[in-house]
């Protein structure tokens, strides 16, 4: 709704959006599978719009919506997860396209994405963070090979994709050579406010699953668990009056620093959950649903059983930001303590240590 | 300070629809509350100086109350104003106790202007007298119990009662009897002063001969009007932990920015950073659980007893969490009577057993939550 007309929206304010969605479900209408264009919907197109040429915004944004194109993220490398800036996949000028190379790691749905948002980098000599470019690459491209990465769970829900001499259009560059980083950025925020931000009833999510379990189960119980139990059922209300607290702020415009915790929080208690409700289900908590590898095409943090979720919870505290970087983001941007002095902020890329 | 919400009279958990969401912000009317609170405590409570004097009768200032249980009127916040009060709600009276827990002010406002006030507001009629001197400030009340007893605790038995916080300056105790409330003079007891982990809240044992006092309400409703009184106590005791807490965590990124060790600001590594910024998640936590606990009982919701509880689990250790912090990101300094820290350590620790201990709100969330505890074998 509010996207701009023309481009997948109707300029028209944001809150409607759930009477929409509502009126277009109860006739009938197919949606977009949201689920399964997660990416392309949470940050593709926040970042499109926000530095897309009308060209780039035109092509890309309808079939974006429609969900006829799914998108992927090309960021994360084997080398630079936490410190994103550091990456290597190197992006060459030549004539009026790049040939981009390198490898790129923990990428869901590359398997299923026509395309993706990408950064590499243009200028090995300037310092880091000054030598990045965000593109907008074709999967379909022959250079471009993705291969499934087998996780903890027994699942590739993710891939690793290797680049090799991949022909980008100079057309498909999203932003000014060597603002990628600040394009990034802007994909970053919209990943993380879509990780732990979602509205909940009370005892909604994985506190729900444990609470079952100890209401269904009393033969399971002991006075040690109960405590856990109750423990985690507290923190579970608190986080959820939290993010109750910080919609009320956005409602009345004045938005507070809560919302930088939210997902600190989330994976916290996802972990701490699901690890107690694997040992709530004793004998059976020894047991896991079925190691096969799989392609998931829609990832459920509460779904399948408690070792699964157990497992996959340990996603949570390092994807889109791991909780030690959160941690960090909290202490220097809301509390205002000074920054770690740092030895990589100046010194050209390719000088840095690694 | 005249918010229409209802302060007493809640509707009974008659609905059965899922209760409305709490309004969990300030109104710009509580903002203005606490900015004259605050100032008041600024110019009258600084904790830097309360050290130097917290050990002369805990540090009790009577100017100090009397500016703000009659010249603000927060005494009388929870009291309509037919009944010589505010005619405010809850909701005020949280923000009155945020600010006082930030400055761990020495003041009886929890045991008397919502403890004893709230009970009385419950007890009828012949309450309405004793209700009115409260709420102007002029006398204080408090419960003849332990401070450590939860709601739905029962009264303690006849006999010498311990621990009774605010005891020794109160001018009026309310009893419990098995044929109703009473209100006593506590001149007529014999009042023995404690010495107290927490200075500023500061206990004595009380002896109130058999039959002293007027009766206000009958075995009934004086059950209830104490049940009440308990359960404002303990939702508001979750707002005084929060402004404890902050203050703590405020204080404690002050000094690590300024504090240099090994050519840095100690706040600059991550070690002690990471500290800081879990206390922050905890306290962001705190402010919408004291909030909800605030508002439940402002709007009579049938979840105030449940989110009274959880208030009272996570502000709790949100308190005792950041004055532990407090004392030891300080260093020595942390651990000297000169700095204020201490007292905010000591508060927070007696405050986690006043009311009910976490333990004892978790059974009640054990109960009102559905999540039974094992049946004992045998």
């Amino acid at each position: 709704m509010h996207y701009p007309a023309g481009l997948g929206g109707l300029d028209a304010p944001r809150a409607l959006q759930p009477a929409v969605d509502a009126e277009l479900a109860a006739a009938g209408a197919p949606d977009n599978d949201p689920r399964r264009i997660g990416i392309g919907l949470g940050m593709a197109a926040p970042t499109i719009l926000a530095y897309g040429t009308e060209e780039q915004k035109h092509r890309f944004l309808r079939p974006l919506w429609t969900g006829e194109e799914v998108w992927c993220q090309l960021f994360s490398e084997p080398g630079a997860g936490s410190d994103l800036a550091a990456l290597a996949t190197r992006a060459v000028a030549d004539g009026d396209s790049w040939a981009v190379t390198g490898q790129k790691v923990w990428t869901s749905s590359a398997h299923l994405a026509r395309w993706a948002i990408l950064v590499a980098r243009t200028d090995p000599d300037a310092p880091k963070h000054r030598g990045l470019t965000y593109f907008l690459c074709d999967m379909t491209d022959p250079g471009v090979e993705v291969r499934p990465l087998r996780q903890i769970t027994g699942e590739a829900e993710f891939n690793e994709v290797f680049l090799d001499g991949v022909r980008i259009p100079d057309a498909h560059r999203l932003g000014a050579v060597g603002e990628g980083w600040r394009v990034a950025q802007a994909t970053l925020m919209n990943e993380r406010v879509s990780i732990g931000g979602g509205r909940q009833p009370r005892e909604g999510g994985m506190i729900a699953k444990a609470a079952a379990t100890w209401r269904e189960r009393p033969e399971l119980r002991t006075a040690e668990l109960h405590q856990r139990l109750l423990d985690l059922w507290v923190d579970a209300e608190v986080a959820r009056l939290t993010g109750e607290r910080l919609r009320q702020q956005l409602a009345a415009g004045a938005p507070g620093p809560e919302g930088s915790g939210a997902k600190l929080v989330f994976a916290r208690l996802n972990q701490q959950i699901s690890a107690l409700e694997t040992e709530l289900l004793g004998d059976e908590g020894l047991l896991y649903e079925d190691w096969t590898l799989r392609r998931p095409e829609y990832v459920d943090f509460t779904g399948r059983d408690a070792g699964y979720r157990y497992l996959r919870a340990k996603g949570n505290s390092i994807e889109g930001g791991t909780s030690e970087v959160l941690l960090n983001i909290v202490a220097e941007r809301v509390l205002g303590l000074p920054a770690e002095p740092r030895t990589d902020k100046d010194v050209p890329w390719k000088d840095l240590a690694r | 300070m005249t918010d229409p919400k209802p302060a007493t009279d809640p509707k009974p958990a008659t609905d059965p629809k899922p209760v409305a969401d709490p309004d969990l912000l300030y109104s710009r009317d509580e903002e203005d509350l606490r900015s004259a609170v605050r100032s008041l405590l600024a110019d009258r409570a600084d904790p830097a100086a309360l050290p130097a004097r917290v050990e002369q009768a805990g540090g009790h200032d009577p100017e100090l109350w009397r500016a703000l249980a009659a010249s603000i009127g927060a005494a009388g916040l929870l009291v309509p104003e037919k009944l010589g009060g505010q005619g405010a709600s809850h909701r005020e009276a949280a923000v009155v106790c945020e600010e006082l827990g930030r400055a761990v002010a020495p003041l009886p406002y929890l045991t008397s202007s919502v403890i004893a006030t709230e009970t009385l507001l419950a007890a009828g009629p012949a309450a309405e007298g004793l209700l009115a001197e409260l709420a102007a400030g002029e006398r204080t009340a408090v419960l003849l119990t332990p401070l450590s007893t939860a709601p739905g605790d029962p009264p303690p038995p006849p006999g010498p009662v311990t621990a009774v916080a605010d005891a020794a300056l109160a001018d009026v105790l309310l009893v419990l009897r098995p044929d109703g409330l009473y209100a006593a003079e506590a001149a007529d007891a014999v009042r023995t002063p404690l010495t107290a982990l927490d200075l500023t809240r500061p206990p004595a044992t009380v002896d109130l001969p058999e039959g002293t006092g007027a009766k206000v309400a009958d075995a009934e409703t004086g059950r209830a009007a104490w049940e009440r009184g308990l359960l404002a106590g303990a939702a508001l005791l979750a707002s005084e932990q929060l402004g404890l807490a902050e203050w703590c965590l405020e204080q404690t990124v002050r000094h690590t920015a300024t504090r240099h060790q090994f050519n840095r600001p100690i706040g600059s590594f991550q070690a002690l950073k990471h500290r800081m910024a879990e206390l922050w998640l905890e306290i962001a936590g705190a402010r919408a659980a004291a909030r909800a606990a605030a508002d439940a009982l402002a709007t009579g919701s049938p979840d105030a007893p449940l989110l009274t509880a959880v208030a009272q689990v996570h502000c709790s250790r949100t308190a005792v969490h950041a004055a532990e912090e407090c004392v030891q990101l300080h260093g020595g300094l942390g651990m000297t009577w000169e700095h204020p820290a201490h007292l905010y350590l000591k508060r927070a620790k007696a405050d986690q057993t006043a009311l009910g201990s976490p333990g004892r709100h978790k059974d009640t969330i054990a109960r009102l939550a559905d999540l039974p505890a094992p049946v004992s074998p045998g």
